[in-house]
This record gives structure tokens, C-alpha cells and sequence, in this order.
């Protein structure tokens, strides 16, 4: 690695201290999407197959609420990796500035520690996606593209949430976050049923939410259902979330880091 | 004097060791800084039951109640998450919060340097975390109210029930913390609580499962907590079977608080 580019040294440092780490991950990330697909799609789902005759869009519950689960798990793990971490490497355990005495820059730093929160995200899509096949929740080959679905989902979280991460002074802001954001995010944003059963108003809000847009794509995906120019369009909204997210993350950490 | 300092000197609550309420006028002064996050607690509830009730219910329809009859999904659903979060926010603050304060910020170290015992943290603490969870759970209850998810007058026994249910995962979560060594010993706790959430008939009836998954649906605290206040808000199935799960959490509480108090005085007078 001695030739790489600085971003890539800060990068290999989250995924070493990962090494050592990951056994506490492996609860919340094998664990969790085993028991959610448990209950809400096969113990619910058998109520709402019962309930419903064509099923959810034509679908079983099971089929059509996994790919929009997968999609909340890369929000949450984008979200959570973005905040305490980042919050930590600037106030508490000053990471970054350990690694600003290094030939290491701002840019470098934000960049590494953005690749490592990517890597995760991807990490967690995977087994999200193996224990989805195992439910016999995947009905399309194309499902596989729900990885890089997902990744994207989990970014469009993770940049803007650096910025905010690098921006306020307070841990206590990202209870808020939580609770205000991602919380109604998880349980309106389309993955537990359709939006259009939601009142107009909430309807076209969620349109606006990258969530919505990241259930749509890996939903349209596992089912085999997606469309050129939704695809494109779910990708291109997703992509403006990440590149204005690390816009402004690179302006606060500039602000907060640089001396 | 502040007025949080004067309503809780005038106050009278009977507690163990008589100080103990000293700790909860500690942390009414620690919040009041804060309050946005204790209001912030109620929302999570409430936002399941909106998303779930308009959503999942649209799909469902109707659910076998406690009795049999059908009644409207979303009847069928809140009691269920009046339970849960009494038991989430007891857990949360008798173990997380519990743990920093006892590990890291040294709270107890310099209580125990006045008059304070051991048995005036155990129950200072848990009385607050009573009176945080009781807050919360008038307040769901107003909110189902308000949707007319509460079809009778037995509700109003819900409160007491909720705060039992609290009681019992307070003095239990505080036990099972006072042999926590690190934040990773954590991992423990989500694995009980979040099956728990998902699984003891919060969000779909028990005959979904097959007979010996049921039976251990049925071993699960959480299922006792629904069971309990799932016919007293839809008035459906009252009768003296409740009292038997009242007294399963009287003895959950028990034994949780005599081994909190136990291992306490150990942790903290060694």
C-alpha cells in the first residue's frame, strides 16, 4: 500500500481497527435481518396473504417487503457508522487529528473514513441478500444488483450525515436524528407497504426522501420489475444525495479540522 | 429555590432508605437541560402505531382479538406497543444509562460519599425511570384515546399495568447490568429485547405460529406485558386470568430487585 493515495492509508486504518472489532457487529448485522424477515415477513406476512387475495402488488409479503428491509439496513448502518465515529475521531478519540500529523489531509481523511463506511454498508447488503435468498424472498437474478442498490442507499445517508456528524457540538443531536429522521424514514418511507396508502401529503414527502427512492430501486430489482429509466432515475437522485453530502462534509471538516 | 428542587422536597413518595428520592431530584435537575430528548422518547411509539395502523392495517383488516371477536388492526396493535415501550424505555434506562453512570461518570461513587446507599441508588434510580415511563405511557394511552383505539373503561387500568411491566424490566435490566463488563455485553441485551419486540404477538395474533413455537411465544415476559393490557384497552376478554399475569411481573420485579440490591452493595462497597 506504500504507493497509494493518501485517502486509501485512512481507509485501511478503519477497516484494521474493524478487524479487531467486527464481532461485535455481527449481532446487528447477520442476526437482526434474520429475525425482521422472521416476523414482519413471514409472521406478518401470513396475516396479510390471508387478508389480501393478490397479495401486495401482485406479490407475497414475504417477497415484497425483503428488498425494502435490505434498503432500511444500509440507511441505518449508513447512518449509524457516520455518527458517533465521526463525532468520536473529532472530539473524543481525536483519530483525525492523529492522522492529520501525517502527510494525511482533510480531503484524505474524509475520503478514507467515507470508503470504510461504503465497505460496511456493501458488507452488510451481502449477508442482508444471502439470508433473503435463503427466505426465498429473491425472485429475480437481478436481485444481486440490489448490492449496489443498497450501497448507494446506505452513501446518500452516509455523506450528509458526516457533514451534520462534522458539524454539530452535541451527541445529544443524534438521538434527534434518530427519532425524527431516520426512525419515520424506516417506518413511512415505503418499506413496509406502498406509499400511495399514505395521505397525499405524506405521499409526495416520501417521494423526496432518498429512502423511498433506494426501496424503490432494490425492490424493483429483487422483483425483476425494473424499468430502464426508473433505474436511472433512482440512481441519478441517489447520487445527488451523496455528492451533495460530501460537498458539505468537506466544507465542515475543513472548518472544524484544518489549522 | 428551582422549582424542580421545591416539587420534589415537597413531594412526599415513601421510599426505601428515605433518600433514594434525592437521586430522582438529581436527574429531574440533569433533564431539565435535556427535556427535548425525554419528549423526544414518546414518539417512537406512536409513529409505529400511525405507520403500522394506516399501513399494515389497510392490508389486514381485522385480527382475532383477546376474545375471539375480530376487531380493527390497529386495536389490535397499539396495546401491544403500549406494552413494548414501557418495557424498551425501562430497559434502556436501567441498563445503558445505568452502566455509564456507574462505570464511566462515577454518579454512584460520589452518591455513595453522602448519605446515600446502595438501596437508595436502586430504587432512586428505578423510581425515575418509573416516573419517565409512566409519562410516557398517559401520554400513548391519550393518543389511542384520541384515534378511538379504546373501547373501554378498563383502560384506565392500563397505566398500572404498564407501570408494572416497567417495574418488572427495570429491576431486571438493572440485575442483569450489575454483571455487564463492557458496552459489548450489550449485544446481550438487544438479543432479548429486540425477539421479544418482534415476536411475543405485538404485531400479529399467536396463531400464526405453529403449536410449539407458541408455547415459546408464551414463555416470553413481553407476551405476559401484551396479554395484560391488550384486553384492558379493547375491553375484549377481562377476566381473573389477568391477575395471573400481574402476579408473574410482582415476582419478575422481586427477584430482579433483590439481586440488583445484592449485587450493588457488592459493585459499589467493596
Amino acid at each position: 500500500m506504500i504507493a497509494a493515495p493518501f485517502a486509501l492509508r485512512s481507509f485501511e486504518y478503519w477497516l484494521f481497527q474493524y478487524k479487531r472489532t467486527w464481532r461485535g457487529t455481527v449481532t446487528s448485522s447477520v442476526l437482526f435481518p434474520v429475525l425482521f424477515l422472521a416476523s414482519m415477513g413471514v409472521g406478518l406476512g401470513t396475516l396479510v396473504d390471508s387478508s389480501t387475495s393478490r397479495g401486495v402488488e401482485g406479490h407475497s409479503y414475504l417477497v415484497f417487503l425483503a428488498p425494502g428491509l435490505l434498503a432500511a439496513t444500509a440507511m441505518q448502518t449508513g447512518v449509524s457508522e457516520s455518527t458517533y465515529p465521526v463525532m468520536g475521531s473529532i472530539k473524543w478519540v481525536k483519530t483525525y487529528h492523529a492522522m492529520l500529523a501525517t502527510p494525511l489531509g482533510v480531503l484524505d481523511v474524509l475520503v478514507g473514513h467515507l470508503l470504510y463506511i461504503g465497505a460496511r454498508i456493501a458488507m452488510g447488503a451481502v449477508v442482508f441478500l444471502v439470508v433473503m435468498a435463503a427466505f426465498g424472498a429473491v425472485d429475480s437474478p437481478l436481485g444481486l444488483l440490489a448490492i449496489p442498490a443498497a450501497l448507494l442507499t446506505g452513501l446518500a445517508f452516509a455523506a450528509p450525515t458526516v457533514a451534520f456528524a462534522a458539524w454539530i457540538e452535541n451527541e445529544n443531536s443524534f438521538a434527534f436524528l434518530m427519532r425524527f429522521i431516520v426512525m419515520p424514514l424506516f417506518l413511512f418511507g415505503g418499506v413496509f407497504y406502498p406509499v400511495g396508502q399514505l395521505p397525499l401529503v405524506l405521499e409526495q414527502l416520501a417521494y423526496l426522501t432518498p429512502l423511498w427512492h433506494g426501496v424503490a430501486l432494490s425492490r424493483d430489482l429483487s422483483l425483476g420489475t425494473a424499468s430502464a429509466a426508473g433505474t436511472f432515475l433512482h440512481v441519478v437522485y441517489l447520487l445527488a444525495w451523496i455528492t451533495a453530502g460530501f460537498a458539505v462534509a468537506a466544507r465542515n471538516y475543513r472548518r472544524r479540522l484544518a489549522v | 429555590m428551582k422549582t424542580a428542587t421545591l416539587v420534589t422536597r415537597t413531594t412526599p413518595l415513601p421510599l426505601a432508605g428515605g433518600r433514594a428520592w434525592l437521586l430522582v431530584e438529581r436527574n429531574v435537575l440533569v433533564y431539565r437541560r435535556i427535556w427535548l430528548l425525554i419528549v423526544s422518547g414518546f414518539f417512537e411509539p406512536v409513529f409505529y402505531l400511525l405507520s403500522l395502523g394506516v399501513g399494515i392495517g389497510a392490508l389486514v383488516g381485522t385480527v382475532a382479538g383477546p376474545d375471539g371477536q375480530a376487531i380493527r388492526y390497529t386495536a389490535f396493535v397499539a396495546p401491544a406497543l403500549l406494552a413494548s415501550s414501557a418495557m424498551n424505555g425501562a430497559v434502556y434506562d436501567s441498563t445503558m444509562n445505568f452502566f455509564f453512570k456507574l462505570k464511566y461518570a462515577k454518579t454512584y461513587d460520589a452518591m455513595l460519599s453522602t448519605p446515600l446507599g446502595p438501596a437508595d441508588i436502586a430504587v432512586g434510580e428505578i423510581a425515575w425511570a418509573q416516573l419517565r415511563g409512566t409519562l410516557y405511557s398517559i401520554a400513548f394511552l391519550i393518543v389511542m384515546a384520541v384515534l378511538g383505539l379504546i373501547s373501554s373503561w378498563w383502560a384506565l387500568l392500563a397505566l398500572p399495568a404498564t407501570m408494572l411491566i416497567g417495574l418488572a424490566f427495570a429491576s431486571i435490566g438493572m440485575a442483569a447490568t450489575s454483571f455487564m463488563r463492557s458496552w459489548q455485553d450489550f449485544e446481550f441485551v438487544q438479543l432479548a429485547i429486540l425477539p421479544m419486540f418482534l415476536f411475543s404477538t405485538t404485531f400479529f395474533p399467536l396463531s400464526v405460529y405453529p403449536r410449539p413455537l407458541q408455547i415459546v411465544v408464551q414463555l416470553t415476559p413481553l407476551f405476559h406485558g401484551i396479554e395484560l393490557v391488550r384486553p384492558l384497552t379493547t375491553g375484549a376478554g377481562v377476566g381473573f386470568a389477568l391477575l395471573g399475569h400481574v402476579l408473574y411481573f410482582i415476582g419478575l420485579a422481586a427477584l430482579g430487585l433483590s439481586v440488583a440490591a445484592r449485587r450493588l452493595e457488592r459493585l459499589l462497597l467493596k
